[in-house]
């Protein structure tokens, strides 16, 4: 594509024509990038406040401003605590977690907890199980099953696995990572509590 | 542990061709025969590292740190386009038998979307240096696999009397769909 | 509208349609025609990148050296692409996970630097602007009526819009990888079989 010995003066030509056409994109982008940076984190502030708001009790704080930063007990995940208040009073709470065993890789979710610990809900934020099969865990057959579940008293594993919770028919790998999900948001909780 | 996982998941899970749906245009144009189908196998997997580990540092040397992240799009492909030119120079100096072998499937991989997928895939799935090549060399070598099985296949056809309607294109996306059927099978494997 | 120029407005919605007779952009229109919806927003984001791209191109034909106008060409479609990206970050985020990967690649459809190459390089701006149309329209129709087949066979629901009962079994493997080429296959026989009938 390039020629072997370009005269100069085609050379200099050749490097201005690239770098305008670069300046002028990078100058572009620059401009698009600001202008829609605050859009941008407004609505993924927006998907997850309305994540949360699904699977609390009725609040009336910020929940996103009150957020705490909680660990699990082997410190390698980090995960994120948003109280519910009404009136002041904390009702629930919920968690955001994820899992890397999901059978697209990462699922992230948002998890709601009574005050006493048990599950309230949960909300998937993103995923990227199979269509049909594995995305089947953000259907209400499959949620239903984990509203009021108290991982204290139950086997909190699918069926397959000798645990209380019936897997998604043909996506048990989906259900397994909601699952763990969950629990890695449970053992954050109690060691938060524990190591207060 | 963890990198083998990577590779059999890169290989044979999500096959970046059978289910990631990456790098479908030399899938369907070079697959005629074996021999050519590996060149280009071949060619795919030395600019999908090459290009990965430069891509990977030009990220976190210069676009994460000055915020430019917005710039990601257009500096990659940049990159690979210059890059797949100067491999093609590189060759054509050094090694005679080697371009003779992946010199003409070169200019075709610049717009091969799998070189900047995975360049992408790499950034967006917070992998490490070493896990990042890993990936696009599994990657690249479940290409590799998929195109020369798929090869083999279009082989046979050719002596295969067909109804006139599901000649060229339509029976080239059938085989397709039945190797990516079973291809569904690896499903599952390594969770 | 004279004649010529109606002929490059309507030239890639049926008779040279890039996707089902050019056979040309076939990873987006494999990966993302799970459903009907998410083949419409890819084929008008690609539209839209076509758009502008062929309109840029051929406004600064003349001034870029022969020598390094692949380059730059490539430099105009990412740029554009980038905007569509920070956009529907900002506006669709919905639909913007839902495409994903798929949305930098449009940087590689080979429908947008062919038409570049073939059209932009030599044409005006205004015939360039009414390729850019025709081509992205039949690019648009041709992943939504794929995805459309797919949603229909594979979660019985069109647009979003359930017509089966709940719980009702559908042909999956449609909205799976393999049933992207499958179904593909059967468009590209039909409308094989169409055009020969005409």
């Amino acid at each position: 594509m390039l020629d072997r010995h370009p005269d100069l003066k085609t050379f200099l030509k050749m490097t201005a024509a690239l770098l305008v056409v670069a300046v002028a994109s990078a100058y572009i982008l620059a401009e698009v990038y600001r202008y829609t940076k605050e859009p941008i984190k407004a609505a993924n502030n927006r998907r997850e406040l309305d994540a949360i708001a699904e699977v609390v009790n009725d609040f009336d704080n910020d929940p996103f401003a009150e957020k705490m930063t909680i660990y699990t007990p082997d410190k390698k995940s980090k995960l994120q605590l948003y109280p519910a208040r009404k009136d002041g009073i904390v009702n629930s709470f919920a968690i955001k977690t994820y899992t890397n065993s999901g059978f697209g890789g990462r699922i992230d979710l948002i998890v709601g907890f009574y005050i006493d610990g048990a599950i309230k809900g949960y909300k998937v934020i993103s995923h990227q199980e199979t269509p049909g099969l594995g995305s089947k865990i953000t259907e209400p057959k499959f949620q239903s099953q984990f509203n009021g579940f108290d991982v204290s008293k139950h086997k909190f594993k699918v069926r397959q696995d000798g645990g209380d919770i019936d897997a998604v028919t043909a996506a048990t790998i989906s259900s397994r990572a909601v699952i763990d999900a969950i629990q890695r948001a449970v053992d954050a909780y109690k060691n938060f509590n524990t190591g207060k | 542990m963890a990198y083998f996982m990577i590779f059999i998941t890169a290989i044979f899970v999500n096959n970046i061709i059978l289910s990631q749906f990456l790098g479908i245009c030399p899938f369907l144009g070079v697959s005629k025969k074996i021999s050519t189908a590996a060149g280009m196998g071949m060619a795919v997997m030395f600019v999908i590292t090459m290009s990965t580990i430069v891509t990977f540092l030009i990220y976190y040397t210069f676009l994460q740190p000055y915020q430019l992240t917005f710039m990601t799009t257009v500096t990659f492909i940049l990159v690979i386009a210059a890059l797949v030119q100067m491999v093609e120079i590189i060759l054509k100096k050094t090694s005679p038998a080697l371009y003779q072998a992946l010199g003409i499937f070169l200019p075709l991989i610049t717009t091969n979307c799998a070189v900047l997928g995975i360049a992408i895939l790499t950034i967006q799935k917070n992998y490490t240096l070493v896990a990042g090549v890993c990936y696009a060399l599994a990657s690249s070598i479940g290409f590799t696999l998929a195109i020369i099985l798929f090869a083999g296949m279009r082989e046979r056809l050719e002596f295969t009397k067909l109804p006139p309607a599901l000649k060229g294109t339509p029976i080239s996306l059938i085989t397709a769909g039945l190797l990516s059927m079973a291809f569904m099978g690896f499903a599952g494997v390594g969770n | 509208m004279d004649k010529t120029s109606l002929n490059n407005l309507t030239r890639g919605i049926l008779r040279e349609n890039p996707t089902l007779v050019m056979l040309l952009g076939m990873c987006p229109t494999l990966g993302v025609t799970t459903s009907a919806l998410n083949g419409l927003g890819m084929g008008l984001a690609t539209l839209f990148v076509l758009m502008m791209s062929n309109m840029a191109i051929s406004l600064v034909k003349n001034v870029i050296p022969s020598q390094v106008r692949i380059p730059c060409y490539i430099v105009i479609i990412a740029s554009f692409v980038t905007v569509v990206d920070l956009l529907m970050a900002a506006y669709l985020p919905a639909l913007h996970g839902a495409l994903g990967i798929y949305i930098p690649l449009i940087v590689v459809n080979c429908i947008i630097l062919g038409r570049a190459e073939a059209f932009a390089a030599k044409n005006n701006t205004w015939q360039s602007l009414l390729d850019a149309v025709g081509m992205g329209i039949g690019f648009t129709w041709a992943l939504a009526l794929l995805g459309s087949i797919r949603e229909v066979l594979g979660s019985g629901s069109l647009f979003g819009w359930n017509f089966l009962a709940e719980g009702a079994d559908t042909m999956l493997l449609f909205i799976m990888p393999p049933g992207a080429f499958l179904a593909l296959a059967g468009l590209i026989i039909t409308v094989n079989q169409l055009r020969k009938a005409k």
